[in-house]
């Protein structure tokens, strides 16, 4: 235990580093006018870190792997989904565009019902492969990503341009108004999630074991799959899609952290995450002196990343 | 008490388990046996919660388990499947110290630990608590998840096949660990087993199913014999008693 206390305490110290170079490093033109705006900046990433390996780790105790997350199953696909349809159907002057909390809960209803409709065909049957999972977590994410093209191009252009900007939401455009409305409801969620956190520990014994030791499995799932929707929604509002960060912090987390405690997990991957997005900015903007954007490199990364992980697992099973 | 009524369970259009009334007796150890396919894991997955029953209803203490709370449930009735692969890296006292969760929900006393240190120890663990879980050979590992059974402190441990990938030697010392579990603890234990011998061995009641439906319910002597061995499983077993054992000799049986 004492290991474990003592490796958090090393991620929170790199990621405070990082989140203080981000904030002060070659700060130029007028104090007042940057310093907001990066701490905006530092603000939506440490958000947007936290609520998608929270997310993650949740996701992925509840569906007993550890390749899978919600991002690659294309839960957040379908929050582009979502905004095209209403684009598509309602037009950009439409109450649902303009009232961004009123766009943000259908968003988020969507995303509750597809993880629901996901769940139910794929993961409740707890007998199909890791590969066919994935297979279909490709195929609804292409199929979604078409539709989303198919769309877009019959759109009236004027329209497509201002769901454009919608769509690329990155950590360099961060709408700050959404910042605080993901702050609450991150805040909401960990104090709900909080009395859950140890009956997900029981969740990774499995299913007969967790039933065995009390748990309501079935309204546990649901549960989870909810409040892991509402996050991802939430991190996909603020900065968009990011597919493979979930996945990479995950499984560094379980490497590096020895336990199956879900509250020390949680907080070692969601210092990993914070590190891995204001340390790779700061890299990006400062040192490599790069105009691309963190989460072209984080997709990249971890691209190969799940692709070892992938090999890994198929040894495993041969 | 635990009162199993019209119990049926279709998986497709076939019953499994079809009207199944069972009733088990207190502090004693009840087995199920059967030819493979007889429904017996399945029958015992109902009565634990783990799979819903289609028709019928299990009671407990008179009381419709469907309806109890989760974790009341659980402090009552323990049960343990045959697989249990984990995804999760546990060591022997870590996974031991999940039975105690419906009490201490993941907060251990100093009582639970007491329960846990029992436990490891009727297992015979205390020496390899501190072990990992992958580090050990499939019969230790069996022990352990039976040890989180019994540190679970419940009226009933229903076990499933618990003496799959086991030794004769762990066999029989688990069995015997069960027989001590009704006997000095008034426990009851509910068993499936393949091996007809440990079940007359060390059962008090046996319960045969056959097709999904109970063939024979009674005490071990009353289905020890070689005419209702016959309309359980189609042969012709030999019986034989050696020191008040009543012993199938089933290995030359022709069916």
């Amino acid at each position: 235990m004492r290991k474990n206390s003592t490796k958090i305490i090393i991620l929170a110290v790199i990621a405070i580093i990082f989140i203080l170079l981000f904030a002060f490093y070659n700060i130029r033109g007028g104090f007042d006018y940057a310093f907001p705006r990066r701490l905006v900046r530092i603000g939506a990433m440490v958000i947007t870190g936290i609520a998608i390996s929270y997310a993650t780790i949740m996701f992925q105790t509840i569906t007993h792997n550890r390749i899978l997350t919600p991002s690659i199953m294309g839960l957040d696909s379908m929050y582009e989904v979502v905004q095209t349809v209403i684009f598509f159907a309602l037009g950009s002057a439409s109450i649902f565009v303009v009232d961004r909390y009123l766009n943000f809960g259908m968003a988020i209803i969507a995303m509750i019902l597809f993880a629901l409709i996901l769940y139910r065909f794929l993961f409740r049957a707890d007998k199909y492969p890791i590969f066919l999972l994935l297979l279909a977590g490709m195929i609804i994410g292409t199929l979604l990503g078409s539709l989303v093209n198919f769309l877009q191009v019959v759109i009236d252009p004027v329209e497509y341009l201002s769901l454009q900007s919608r769509l690329f939401a990155s950590f360099n455009n961060v709408k700050s108004e959404l910042l605080y409305l993901s702050m609450v409801i991150l805040g909401a969620a960990f104090i709900y999630g909080k009395r859950m956190l140890s009956d997900l520990d029981v969740m990774s014994l499995g299913r007969d074991a967790a039933i065995n030791l009390g748990i309501n499995y079935d309204k546990m799932v649901l549960k989870v799959l909810i409040l892991s929707s509402i996050l991802i929604a939430t991190s996909t509002a603020l900065v968009g899609p990011i597919t493979f960060l979930g996945l990479i912090v995950s499984n560094v987390a379980y490497q590096f952290i020895n336990t199956y405690r879900h509250s020390v997990l949680i907080v070692a991957s969601s210092l990993i995450s914070i590190i891995a997005l204001v340390g790779g900015q700061f890299l990006v903007l400062h040192v490599f002196h790069l105009n691309t954007t963190i989460s072209v490199i984080i997709n990249f990364i971890g691209g190969i990343y799940f692709i070892y992980l992938l090999l890994k697992e198929s040894r495993a099973a041969g | 008490m635990i009162e199993i009524k019209g119990i049926t369970k279709y998986f497709g259009k076939n019953p499994v388990v079809e009207d199944v009334t069972v009733t088990i007796q207190p502090k004693m150890i009840t087995s199920f046996i059967g030819p493979n396919g007889a429904g017996k894991s399945t029958l015992l997955s109902m009565v634990s919660r783990l799979l819903d029953s289609d028709t019928g209803e299990v009671l407990l203490d008179k009381g419709n388990v469907k309806k109890m709370k989760s974790d009341a449930f659980a402090k009552r009735v323990a049960i343990l499947r045959q697989s249990n692969h984990l995804n999760v890296r546990l060591t022997v006292r870590e996974l031991v110290s999940f039975g105690r969760y419906p009490y201490s929900k993941g907060r251990l006393n100093s009582e639970d630990e007491k329960f846990v240190d029992q436990a490891l120890e009727y297992m015979n663990l205390t020496d390899i608590q501190d072990k990992y879980l992958d580090e050990l050979s499939g019969g230790q590992k069996q022990r352990a998840f039976i040890s989180m059974v019994i540190a679970q402190d419940t009226e009933y441990i229903l076990l499933d096949e618990p003496l799959n990938n086991l030794d004769m030697k762990h066999s029989v010392q688990i069995m015997k660990i069960l027989r001590k579990l009704v006997d000095e603890l008034g426990k009851t234990v509910v068993i499936v087993l393949h091996d007809i011998n440990f079940a007359s061995v060390y059962s008090d009641r046996i319960v045969a199913l056959k097709d999904g439906r109970v063939v024979k319910d009674g005490l071990t002597n009353e289905i020890i014999n070689t005419d209702a061995l016959r309309e359980i499983y189609d042969m012709d077993i030999p019986v034989q008693e050696q020191d008040g054992c009543r012993i199938c000799v089933f290995f030359n049986s022709h069916s």
